[in-house]
């Protein structure tokens, strides 16, 4: 029983951690303001290009490592995200066009970004693109001397792949530059109320770019997770299928908070999960709902409560022009 | 000596589209003295100010500083050169506190040291005599302590020009007089400081020199001591305007609306009306004074069907007929084709009755779109209404399709008022009427309130302003936390009764 407990848990993280990725990027991107509907086409994008960097790697080193591995395609998902978030911002913030349409259409885009070239890396490849052992070894868990072997907690908290590492260092470095910088005051504020953060000297376009793009780029590392470790570094049409809209909800789970971002994370993976761990004579598709429940309950529980912490950033989704009358 | 102008503006013009806001202004603001911007609604004070404080940047013109031409580019250049404006709409975020407010967008070690922040915060607080708890979030903040909150972040800044845009349009007359303390110090301490404002007897009491705006082009500057409410108003309006207020005899009043024991409770649980009970009547106007959220709104919206009512009763009496019409459960619609009607200026005066993207005409059909047969719009008739109200408001519009948003805030609020009394009522319940509103379209207001009760409406009038109140209405009854403190013949009461009763609760002082 402790060992089924203990499996599902492990499970449950490691098919967490993406979504954590898009959360984490898509919190970052919202306290700026901008809704990015697109965290499934960055996802897709930093799939492509993560896979697409460590083959690359694989094939010029003379010595492929793992862990340089992990790096490059760290930063060629991180790249290509940022890419994304890029055309999202200069379509959004400074040509201020609709941030909902702009971010489905960036989904639409980045979803066939990454299966086109990841036909053309299979083709090119001859059927399928895919790496190879020593770079797929750099993805696979860890084993830290001494720490992984403790009974029960080396395998609950020290036997996961790098970037489940990665990914909780993320989530507090957020939590801290949210709230205990001037960086992340700043940022709150363009989120709010940017004409109060301009009158106060704030640089919101600025703000606005950088914050959504670093957050398409977190986003991107999400992605990359799914083709080099859900995968296993083999490219998988529609691999993300759906992960970047859980990430969308789940940063209404976590009301906005990094933190309560690593509990969402658990929480969706742990549902996305489920129907291999526990039966329950219920058709899958009945499964897949539960992630979408949960989200719903939640936005009832926050709009009942009416807290104004827990209130979405006031002017997400809104364009800012200064000189708007 | 010749005094060193803190800051000139010579010729200075800005354009939004065909409307020319500001035209070749020339204005001298001088350090250790109090400035007042003079000037009707729409006469561009506001935008004049916006552009010293980089929010607008000058379509022509020049700007010096301490005797040097500058470009103020952004709010921060305005900031590096020490000038600091407190915006009519504050700029605060509301979920974070009095002192993260404050160092919004400031430079410094990235990480945030609040307890440093609060000290010098109550430095500042003490050395003006303001009272202020930095650790406050914004939301649970009153206007009044909002204001505050401002002064403090623009003066932690270190600006020595300050500049206010109507900052005692939302306080109450006691909150004023503090607010008139610390500008004092303030002028005192060697700072420049503008005071963007209609109020004429605000102008006399607080400033030392007062400049006057008219339609866009600078008048004159004159010294206060030289002056008088009446020259400033025939100077501000271009001709002579009577500031007396008529207030013609009630005749033959008869009930209109008969509100007994209403209470109601908001969404927190809160008693917003507590057992309230008074009559209207038709002929005669009735005033609300209060301090604000008192239950104004509260009272006025659940006679119009707006609010739901925990228990009492609202009685409508139509003219000439013997019989009362309970408005409980009733929708807005039916109480309005009833002939009662409400007009409510909010704080952001769009939001309450206009669309802001629509233009005039679409928004006086927001009353008359069912009145049209067949599925298309009738605009004639709505048009037709849009002009006269233009033409007899004095609305400064390019034309009646211009969007409401376009317009200045006085503008706004002619239109909105304008609409409410053109469906000829039999109760009309104005609330904050004029808020915002210059001297000239105040009276523009009064008038027609007056020219409705004298037709045998029942004019019900929420105001914020007591010396108004006291000229214009009949009776008035005073709101004190949503319980009724007092009813009061105006034309026997005083200031102070009314001041004194808008605080305290008085044991048996309904009539």
């Amino acid at each position: 029983m402790g060992n089924i407990i203990m499996n599902l848990i492990v499970a449950a993280v490691l098919a967490g951690t993406p979504l954590l990725f898009g959360t984490l990027g898509e919190i970052l991107t919202e306290k700026s303001g901008n809704l990015n509907l697109g965290v499934e086409g960055m996802m897709f994008m930093g799939s492509i290009a993560g896979l697409a960097g460590a083959m690359k790697y694989e094939a010029v080193a003379a010595n492929p490592s793992g862990s340089v591995a992990v790096l490059v395609a760290i930063i060629c998902a991180f790249g290509c995200g940022v890419l994304g978030a890029l055309i999202y911002s200069i379509i959004t913030v400074t040509l201020r066009a609709n941030q909902n349409v702009t971010g489905l259409a960036l989904t639409i885009f980045g979803t066939g970004f990454a299966n086109f070239f990841g036909e053309v890396l299979g083709n090119n490849a001859g059927g399928y693109a895919a790496v190879g052992d020593v770079v797929k070894a750099g993805f696979s868990n860890v084993n830290i001397p001494v720490l992984s072997s403790i009974p029960v907690i080396g395998r609950l908290v020290f036997s996961y792949n790098s970037l489940v590492y990665v990914g909780i260092i993320t989530a507090i470095i957020i939590a801290v530059l949210l709230n205990k910088t001037r960086i992340g005051l700043n940022l709150r504020a363009v989120g709010e109320n940017p004409s109060t953060a301009d009158a106060a000297g704030i640089n919101v376009t600025k703000y606005k770019y950088l914050a959504t793009c670093i957050g398409g780029g977190i986003c991107g590392i999400g992605g990359m997770y799914v083709s080099m470790v859900t995968c296993s570094g083999i490219w998988v049409h529609n691999c993300v299928s759906g992960k970047g809209w859980i990430a969308v909800a789940l940063v209404i789970f976590a009301i906005w908070r990094p933190k309560r971002a690593l509990l969402g994370g658990l929480i969706f993976g742990l549902l996305s999960i489920m129907r291999l761990y526990i039966p329950l004579k219920i058709p899958m598709q009945i499964y897949d709902i539960f992630p979408y429940i949960a989200t719903i309950i939640v936005l009832i529980a926050i709009s009942l409560r009416r807290k104004r912490e827990n209130q979405p950033p006031a002017s997400l989704g809104l364009a800012y022009f200064r000189e708007e009358r | 000596m010749e005094p060193v102008n803190a800051i000139e503006l010579r010729n200075i013009t800005k354009r939004f589209g065909n409307i020319v806001a500001n035209n070749k202004v020339n204005l001298d603001i001088r350090r250790g003295e109090i400035l007042s911007l003079l000037g009707e609604n729409g006469s561009g004070k506001t935008t004049l100010m916006n552009m010293i404080s980089g929010i607008y940047f000058p379509d022509e013109g020049q700007i010096f500083v301490n005797g040097e031409e500058v470009t103020i580019a952004s709010p921060k250049d305005a900031f590096d050169l020490g000038i600091g404006m407190i915006h009519q709409h504050f700029k605060l975020v509301d979920v974070l506190t009095a002192a993260e407010n404050i160092i919004l967008g400031l430079e410094g070690e990235g990480r945030l040291n609040k307890k440093s922040v609060s000290k010098k915060v109550r430095e500042i607080s003490s050395k003006y005599g303001f009272n202020i708890d930095p650790e406050k979030k914004i939301y649970d903040m009153s206007v009044s302590e909002k204001q505050t909150v401002e002064i403090v972040k623009v003066l932690y800044r270190g600006a020595d020009i300050l500049i206010l845009d109507e900052p005692t349009a939302v306080l109450t007359p006691q909150e004023t007089d503090k607010l008139f303390e610390v500008l004092k110090n303030m002028k005192n301490d060697g700072k420049a400081v503008v005071i963007i404002t209609h109020k004429l007897n605000e102008v006399m009491a607080i400033s030392d020199r007062v400049s006057v705006l008219r339609k866009g082009e600078y008048i004159a500057t004159v010294e206060t001591k030289d002056t008088d409410p009446q020259q400033l108003t025939d100077m501000m309006v271009g001709r002579a305007v009577s500031l007396d207020i008529d207030r013609p005899d009630v005749k033959d009043p008869e009930d209109r609306i008969i509100v007994k024991n209403l209470t109601c409770i908001n969404n927190e649980g809160v008693k917003t009306l507590d057992d309230v009970s008074f009559i209207a009547r038709g002929g005669e106007i009735l005033g609300i004074a209060g301090i604000s959220g008192s239950g104004q709104r509260e009272l006025l919206e659940s006679i119009a069907g707006m609010e739901r009512v925990k228990s009492g009763e609202v009685y409508y009496v139509p003219p000439k007929e013997d019989k009362k019409v309970s408005l409980i459960g009733k929708t807005p619609l039916e109480i309005r084709n009833l002939g009662v009607s409400l007009s409510f200026v909010p704080e952001d005066r769009l939001g309450m009755g206009l669309v802001g993207s629509m233009d005039l005409v679409d928004n006086m059909m927001l009353r008359s779109y069912r009145k049209g047969k067949g599925p298309m719009a009738d605009r004639k008739a709505p048009k037709k209404l849009a002009e006269t109200i233009v033409e007899r408001l004095e609305v400064v519009t390019p034309g009646v399709f211009t969007p409401v948003k376009n317009l200045s805030g006085g503008n706004v609020q002619k239109v909105l008022v304008g609409r409410e009394i053109s469906s000829s009522p039999t109760v009309l319940m104005a609330a904050y009427a004029v808020r915002g509103l210059d001297i000239n379209s105040s009276y523009t207001i009064y008038r027609l309130l007056n020219e409705q009760k004298q037709q045998g409406v029942a004019v019900i009038y929420a105001g914020e302003d007591l010396d108004v109140l006291l000229q214009l209405c009949d009776r008035i009854l005073i709101l004190c936390g949503g319980k009724v403190s007092g009813i009061v013949d105006a034309r026997q009461t005083t200031k102070e009764e009314v001041g004194l009763l808008m605080t305290h609760l008085k044991a048996g002082a309904a009539e």
